[in-house]
């Protein structure tokens, strides 16, 4: 029972680490040894430097936000299951929990088929998806997996 | 004793004005629009007073480029600004060397102005140290939008999740309310209260039926905390 309770957790907080460090690296895409995306997206043309707001891609924006949503919505329910663990009843299910995780994998979900489906028309040829792209699309079904298990999970003794 | 302190504070003095060196301080890194114009500015910090010989040189590296070309110098009381190079007609001198200031003004900015601007100043007789440089990055656009669908995005959802769960606590703590006025009419009849005769008035204006939904709304209550 124990080692299901710390499995538990340890897979919540790696949803956590992985969430925030998708979120916050600048690492989308790279090019060399440069990389940009999701905060800010400088490139070289002419022989200057061409910087571009996230205002020029509302959908850029769009993934920021559904990006931190998560985030948010990751620690919210860490957070809720702490409390629950102390205060439910026995027997119950971590019903809040679950629908916090749930939600925080399906903006994940969501940010990253924007993302996905909107950059091709965005990046050039030559650049490549970066370490906080693939965390991102790591992140849904761990979040998923998570959320199931606290829907499944009772609380005994 | 006192002579002996005034001394070795003089010497110290000097010797610090001899061992540290001017230092130059700008921006680190410049964001202008299109068209718009931007003030670099230069300052310097020196043990020795403003001298009226004080210099100030700005050079231009472009992005790209290895070496850069001199676009402004002030010496002599006498300011030279570029009139062969880029910034031709577009620079201005802003400053004011008596307090140590050195900045310049560039007019409608092109994205060809990109790159590193060097300011070296030097305070005769403290002429060591090192220039400091400003980084120009020109955008295409007015960042009206920016961060403002990312914000507005978070913001409803956050709002729509504290309102629900408002809502929800504010339903139950209704729903046991009107449990608690129920329970108290059956009372009030004892007792002859103020808080009962308030009840009274209030249930006056419930309809059976009403009452009924709030039974029923009670058992479900208790059914739904027994769940979980």
């Amino acid at each position: 029972m124990l080692a299901i309770l710390v499995a538990t957790i340890v897979l919540h907080l790696t949803d956590l680490t992985i969430l925030f460090i998708s979120t916050c690296a600048n690492a989308w895409r790279t090019h060399g040894e440069s990389s940009y995306d999701l905060w800010y997206d400088c490139t070289q043309s002419n022989g200057g430097y061409r910087c571009l707001w996230t205002s020029d891609a509302d959908w850029l924006q769009a993934v920021q936000a559904l990006m931190v949503l998560a985030t948010i919505f990751c620690l919210l329910s860490f957070i809720i299951f702490l409390c629950q663990l102390f205060t439910l009843v026995k027997g119950g299910r971590f019903f809040f929990t679950a629908v916090f995780q749930v939600l925080a994998s399906l903006f994940v979900m969501s940010g990253a088929i924007i993302y996905t489906v909107m950059s091709p028309e965005w990046k050039k040829e030559s650049d490549v998806y970066g370490y906080a792209f693939v965390l991102a699309w790591l992140a849904f079904p761990l979040t998923l997996i998570s959320g199931i298990i606290y829907i499944v999970l009772r609380k005994k003794k | 004793m006192l002579s002996v302190l005034a001394l070795t504070s003089v010497v110290l003095l000097s010797l610090a004005s001899q061992i540290t060196a001017i230092v130059v301080y700008t921006s680190w890194e410049k964001h202008a629009l299109v068209g718009s114009d931007v003030r670099l500015s230069c300052s310097f910090f020196s043990w020795h007073w403003t001298s009226p010989d004080v210099t100030f040189s700005w050079q231009y590296r472009p992005d790209g480029a290895k070496e850069g070309i001199s676009i402004f110098h002030y010496g002599g009381g006498v300011a030279y600004v570029d009139n062969k190079g880029p910034f031709r007609d577009r620079l201005e001198f802003v400053g004011n060397p008596s307090r140590r200031d050195g900045s310049i003004l560039i007019k409608e900015l092109d994205f060809s102005d990109n790159g590193t601007f060097t300011c070296d100043a030097k305070n005769p007789p403290d002429i060591v140290g090192h220039s400091s440089s400003v980084r120009l990055l020109v955008f295409e656009k007015v960042p009206v939008q920016a961060g403002v669908v990312t914000g507005a995005i978070i913001g409803v959802v956050l709002g729509l999740l504290i309102l629900i769960v408002a809502i929800y606590y504010l339903m139950r703590f209704l729903v046991a309310r009107r449990v608690f006025s129920l329970s108290m009419s059956k009372h009030g009849k004892k007792g002859k209260g103020k808080e009962g005769t308030q009840q009274k008035q209030a249930l006056a204006v419930a309809d059976p039926v009403k009452l009924k939904a709030a039974a029923s709304e009670k058992k479900k209550q208790e059914s739904r905390r027994e769940k979980k």
